[in-house]
């Protein structure tokens, strides 16, 4: 059953951090099992991720297991990657758009060192993105597989309590709850406030929270040619989107789902169609706006895009 | 009145193990009338209800209603989803405590609102206005529409609760003393309410209640009921001015005149 260990190729195209991995001793007596989990796990996920992507939006069950990282950190969204990793895949995890913060270092080095398997930052090179809150900026193409850390699968948690009830209501799509949170969103701010997960309706039937991703990420979802695959660790649950599927945002008829961004461009790469963090600069309120995803804007920056202060961090990075 | 009957219940049973819950017991409920179902504590009142409503499965007998003004059909027999869309559509429950009926976390406008949102309404334009026209009918300043529940006194929880329930314009109610734990001043003010509602919608009505005040102000018809048995029935006035059941007889000397 246990699958070879195959060190990563050489062609190692990024200059993401660099494991020695022939530091790593992977015999396969002594070292992990290929990407950390056991085999009968992993097939046991595989087949709950055929069932999640038979039935788009539903969300099936699944034996989540202890991962060597504490819950709300990534589990569910590791184990799913875990499952679908083989050797000759090339890893990116994003946390929040970038690439670089500790969630995404972490899990980048994770499968690095119990896959042994490439890991990028470069999006149309990876096979397989793991995110946590964001959609990459460009359009994802067919043989990618995007897998996204859920912390609350369920959308009416907050609404309704009782997960009989709720799966009831999953079952007959009885959904008119979802709306009574957007009918007080505007009642009470004038416009649907909800900014992060924003819950959609796949193929017409299951309502799904697409994870935390701002609602600007919302219409990527929808006839995406990438497989997207939802993992919730704590909660024990998996869930998926096919390829091509039709993901509409639930909205009332006079106040249409609207996407939302921050005003303005980014200020190192110029772009103005991309989501935008907003970072605060000094004690006076002076603040910036840049790309959400760093890869997106790195990439842009080095075809000559310029934005309002690119120079700003030429000294630290020269 | 409609020759044919809107509910019909035959010969229900319903027992806890060897505790009995309710025995044997059948009506006919026409539309637009009012049925009221008196008994002390423990006499199998809410059981009974909550066997005609469908939250519990009864041991023996049915439960017909004419979903479609084509006749009786037998709601044991209707699929579940089938259930649950008459639950919220054509009929309508009214809990004795309203924390139980409501959504004490949404505002008044969003409980009212639930009902249509669940049937399908999707304009928040229309929504907001059916709410606040449905807060006037109750008495409800339409200026709360944004408040939640949790800031209003039981009296007017009880009313919102009441246009929750009637906003979709189901034909028959379910009411489980309505006017338990209110003082009597907002008592007969919300009974009041109820009347005027009751004959401008032309409502079907099935009230347990152990007050007979209520009664005589509601019912049409009346059932009293002991230990799971319905021991008299009939118009309610006949009923509480003549009653020949010795029970019946004690339930009606037992109230205190003023």
């Amino acid at each position: 059953m246990t699958e070879q260990i195959t060190t990563p190729s050489a062609n190692d195209t990024n200059d993401a951090p660099k494991h020695n991995l022939e530091a790593h001793n992977f015999d396969a007596t002594d070292s992990y099992n290929f990407a950390y989990l056991d085999e009968q796990t992993k097939r046991m996920i595989r087949r709950v991720l055929l069932k999640a992507l038979a039935i788009p939006g539903y969300q099936v069950p699944f034996a989540s297991r202890e991962m060597p990282m504490p819950y709300g950190w990534g589990t569910g969204g590791v184990q799913v990657t875990a499952a679908c990793l083989t050797p000759d895949d090339c890893v990116k995890v994003i946390d929040q758009g970038a690439d670089d913060t500790t969630n995404a270092l972490s899990i980048r080095s994770f499968f690095a060192s119990t896959a042994g398997v490439r890991t990028t930052e470069a999006t149309d090179k990876a096979s397989l993105i793991q995110t946590r809150h964001r959609i990459p900026e460009i359009e994802l193409t067919e043989g990618q597989l995007l897998v996204y850390q859920v912390p609350i699968p369920e959308p009416l948690r907050f609404l309704e309590p009782r997960e009989t009830e709720t799966r009831k209501m999953h079952a007959l799509s009885e959904y008119g709850l979802m709306h009574v949170k957007l009918y007080e969103d505007i009642s009470q701010h004038g416009h649907i406030a909800t900014a992060y997960a924003y819950p959609v309706n796949v193929e017409g039937h299951y309502v799904m929270d697409p994870s935390p991703i701002p609602k600007f990420d919302n219409p990527k979802m929808n006839n995406c040619a990438a497989i997207q695959l939802f993992g919730a660790g704590r909660e024990q649950r998996i869930y998926a989107i096919p390829p091509y599927c039709h993901v509409k945002s639930l909205d009332f008829e006079d106040y249409p789902f609207d996407r939302l961004r921050a005003p303005g461009a980014c200020a190192l790469c110029g772009a103005d169609d991309s989501y935008l963090d907003e970072v605060i600069m000094d004690d006076e309120g002076t603040r910036m706006y840049v790309c959400s995803d760093t890869d997106f804007c790195s990439t842009r920056r080095e075809q000559g895009h310029v934005g309002d202060q690119s120079g700003l961090f030429d000294s630290e990075e020269g | 009145m409609q020759k044919t009957p809107l509910f019909s219940v035959s010969d229900l049973s319903k027992s806890y193990g060897a505790q009995l819950g309710c025995c044997d017991v059948s009506f006919d409920l026409h539309p637009g009338e009012i049925m009221g179902i008196v008994g002390e504590s423990g006499s199998g009142k809410s059981t009974l209800l909550n066997c005609l409503a469908g939250h519990l499965a009864p041991d023996r007998g049915d439960v017909c209603f004419d979903v479609d003004g084509t006749g009786l059909v037998s709601t044991l027999a209707m699929s579940e989803p089938e259930q649950r869309l008459l639950a919220r559509t054509q009929w309508a429950y009214v809990h004795q405590n309203p924390r139980d009926g409501l959504r004490m976390s949404v505002s008044a406008g969003g409980n009212i609102g639930e009902r249509l949102m669940n049937v399908g309404a999707r304009h928040y334009g229309n929504i907001r206005q059916d709410a606040s026209s449905w807060m006037e009918r109750v008495e409800l300043s339409t200026g709360r529409i944004d408040d939640r529940p949790a800031t209003f006194s039981g009296g007017m929880q009880q009313r919102l609760q009441i246009a929750r329930n009637l906003v979709t314009g189901p034909r028959l109610v379910f009411m489980d003393e309505p006017t338990g734990g209110l003082d009597v001043s907002v008592q007969a003010r919300l009974l009041d309410l109820l009347r005027s509602l009751v004959q401008d919608l032309c409502l079907s009505v099935i009230i347990v209640t152990h007050d007979l005040a209520v009664v005589r102000m509601l019912a049409h018809r009346m059932m009293v009921m002991q230990r799971g048995h319905v021991v008299e029935t009939g118009l309610a006035d006949q009923v509480l001015d003549d009653p020949q059941h010795p029970y019946t007889q004690l339930l009606v000397s037992s109230v205190l005149q003023v």
